[in-house]
C-alpha cells in the first residue's frame, strides 16, 4: 500500500512540475546552471571510470578468449559492444545516480527543512516547477553527451590497456571496434540514458521535496533518493532492453 | 485587513486549531502569542496558504483567499511579504540577489532598477556593505534583516513574521521589533507577528491574540495585557522575573 501512496504522490508532484513555468527567462538561466552542476561537474568522474572500465573489459576479454578459433579482433568488438550497449548507459547512469541524485535530494531536502521552499510558495512561485523542472531538463539534455563521452573513452581505455600489455595489436583492436557496427545500438543506449536521466532527477527530487524534519531526515532523503532511483534504473533497463532490442 | 474565520485544522487525530477567528487590522502590528506547541505557527501558515485546513476561511481585504485556486492566489501572494523563523534566505544567492529575487520573478525591471531597489531595501533595514555576502556569511540578526528587506521588496500590503526574534540577543531583537513597527507604519501594511517574546509583546503589540490549546483564549493589546485576569495568559505573561516585577499590585 505504501508503494501505491508514494507512486501517487510522485505522479502528483510531476503534474505540479510540468505546469506552466512562471518566467521562462529565469527557467532558462536555471537550466544552464543545472547543465553545469549536474553535467559538466560530473565529466571528470565519468571520464576516469570509463577509461578504467574499458581497460578492464579489454584485459578480461583477452584472458577469456583462449580458443585459437576466435579471432583476436573480437576483443575490440566485444569491448565496444559492452561499452555502448550496457556499461556506458547503465553503469555510468548508476554512478551519476549516486553523485547527482544525492546532490538533488539533499539540496531540495535542505531547502524544505529551512523553509526556503515555503518562502517560494508564499511568494506565489510554483516551487516544484521552479526547483525540479530545470534539473530534469538539464539532465535529459546533458547526460547523453556524458554517455557518448564514456563510450569513446571506454574504447580508448581498452585500446591503451590492450596494446600496452601486448594482448592485442593496435590494428587488431581498431579492426574489432569497427566490425559489425550498427548505429541503432547507439540510439538504443541514448534512449535509455534519457529515461535514466529523468528517473534520477525526478525520483531524487521527489524524496528531497517531501522531507520533513531536520539534518537526519535530509540524510535519509538523500539515501532514499539514490536507492529508489537505482532500483528504478535497473527495472526500467530490463523493460527498455526488452522493448528496444527484442 | 486580514480575517480568519472559524479556522479548524487537524494533523491526523490531533486537533491543532479549533474554530479560530481572528481579524488583523491595516497599519497595525498584530500579534499572535502563546506557548510553544499551541498552534501559533500553524495558524500563520493557514493564513498564508501554506497549510490547507478542514474548516473556515481566510479573507484578504474581503477577497476569499482560501477558496481560490493556486493561480488565482498568485496576485494576493505577490502582496504578501513573509519573514520566516530562520530567515529562509536562498543559500545559493547572495544578500543582494536574495532581495532582488521577487523583483526578478514578478517585475520587468532592468538589472540597474532591481539593484537600486535592493539597495534601498537593504539600507532601510540598516544593512550596508553586505550585498555580496552569502547567507552562510551573515549573522543571525543580519539574516533576519535581509529577509525583511526581501519581504518588503515588492511593497507588500501584508507582512507576516514567524518568531522574528528567536535566537537573537535582546538588543538585536529590539532592533528587529523596531524595524517591523516602523515598516508597518511606513508602508501602511497589515502586519501579523507570531511570537512568544514578552518584550516584543510590550513593544509592538497593538493588537494581540493569545492562543492556548488551539483556541483563541484572549484578545487585547499591550496596554491591557498586564492587567489581565485570564489565568492561562497570566501564567504566560508573568513567567519571568522581569515581567513579574511589572505585575500590577
Amino acid at each position: 500500500m505504501k508503494i501505491i501512496y508514494h507512486f501517487g504522490r510522485y505522479l502528483s508532484l510531476l503534474k505540479k512540475v510540468f505546469r506552466q513555468p512562471e518566467k521562462m527567462a529565469v527557467y532558462r538561466r536555471q537550466f544552464l546552471v543545472e547543465v553545469e552542476k549536474l553535467g559538466l561537474d560530473s565529466a571528470g568522474i565519468v571520464a576516469i571510470i570509463s577509461v578504467f572500465m574499458g581497460a578492464v573489459l579489454t584485459i578480461q576479454m583477452a584472458f577469456n578468449i583462449d580458443s585459437p578459433l576466435v579471432p583476436l579482433y573480437t576483443i575490440g568488438f566485444a569491448t565496444r559492444q559492452s561499452m555502448v550497449l550496457e556499461f556506458a548507459p547503465t553503469i555510468i547512469s548508476l554512478i551519476l545516480c549516486g553523485k547527482v541524485g544525492s546532490r538533488i535530494a539533499s539540496e531540495i531536502g535542505t531547502m524544505r527543512v529551512t523553509e526556503q521552499i515555503d518562502a517560494l510558495e508564499v511568494m506565489g512561485i510554483n516551487s516544484a516547477s521552479f526547483l525540479i523542472l530545470p534539473k530534469i531538463m538539464a539532465a535529459m539534455f546533458i547526460f547523453p553527451f556524458l554517455i557518448m563521452m564514456s563510450m569513446v573513452l571506454g574504447v580508448i581505455g581498452g585500446w591503451a590497456a590492450g596494446t600496452s600489455s601486448g594482448l592485442i595489436t593496435s590494428f587488431g583492436y581498431i579492426y574489432g571496434i569497427q566490425s559489425f557496427f550498427h548505429m541503432y545500438d547507439v540510439w538504443y543506449a541514448l534512449t535509455k540514458t534519457i529515461v535514466f536521466a529523468f528517473i534520477i532527477t525526478s525520483v531524487s527530487a521527489y524524496h528531497g521535496y517531501h522531507t520533513i524534519g531536520g539534518a537526519l531526515e535530509v540524510g535519509n532523503a538523500s539515501t532514499s533518493g539514490v536507492v529508489y532511483s537505482s532500483i528504478a534504473i535497473i527495472f526500467s533497463n530490463l523493460i527498455l532492453t526488452q522493448l528496444l532490442l527484442a | 485587513m486580514i480575517e480568519g474565520l472559524n479556522i479548524s485544522k487537524r494533523f491526523g487525530d490531533r486537533m491543532v486549531l479549533e474554530n479560530v477567528s481572528v481579524r488583523f487590522e491595516q497599519g497595525k502590528t498584530n500579534l499572535i502569542i502563546g506557548q510553544s506547541g499551541m498552534g501559533k505557527t500553524v495558524l500563520l501558515k493557514c493564513l498564508v496558504g501554506l497549510f490547507e485546513f478542514e474548516e473556515g476561511k481566510v479573507l484578504y481585504d474581503e477577497r476569499p483567499f482560501s477558496t481560490m485556486s493556486f493561480y488565482d492566489k498568485k496576485s494576493i501572494r505577490q502582496e504578501i511579504g513573509m519573514l520566516f523563523q530562520g530567515g529562509a534566505l536562498f543559500d545559493s544567492l547572495n544578500a543582494e540577489e536574495n532581495v532582488m529575487f521577487p523583483l526578478t520573478m514578478f517585475t520587468k525591471m532592468t538589472l540597474a532598477e532591481k539593484l537600486e531597489r535592493a539597495n534601498i531595501c537593504l539600507s532601510r533595514v540598516n544593512l550596508e556593505n553586505v550585498n555580496k555576502l552569502f547567507p552562510s556569511e551573515l549573522s543571525g540578526g543580519m539574516k533576519k534583516r535581509v529577509a525583511i528587506a526581501r519581504a518588503i521588496a515588492l511593497n507588500p500590503k501584508y507582512l507576516f513574521c514567524d518568531e522574528p526574534n528567536s535566537g537573537l540577543d535582546p538588543q538585536t531583537a529590539n532592533l528587529i521589533d523596531e524595524l517591523i513597527k516602523e515598516i508597518t507604519l511606513e508602508y501602511n501594511m497589515t502586519t501579523v507577528v507570531v511570537t512568544h517574546d514578552m518584550n516584543s509583546v510590550l513593544e509592538i503589540g497593538q493588537k494581540i491574540y493569545f492562543i492556548y490549546k488551539g483556541k483563541i483564549w484572549w484578545e487585547g493589546n499591550r496596554d491591557n495585557i498586564l492587567d489581565t485576569d485570564n489565568h492561562e495568559l497570566k501564567a504566560f505573561v508573568f513567567n519571568s522575573e522581569l515581567t513579574r516585577r511589572l505585575r500590577p499590585q
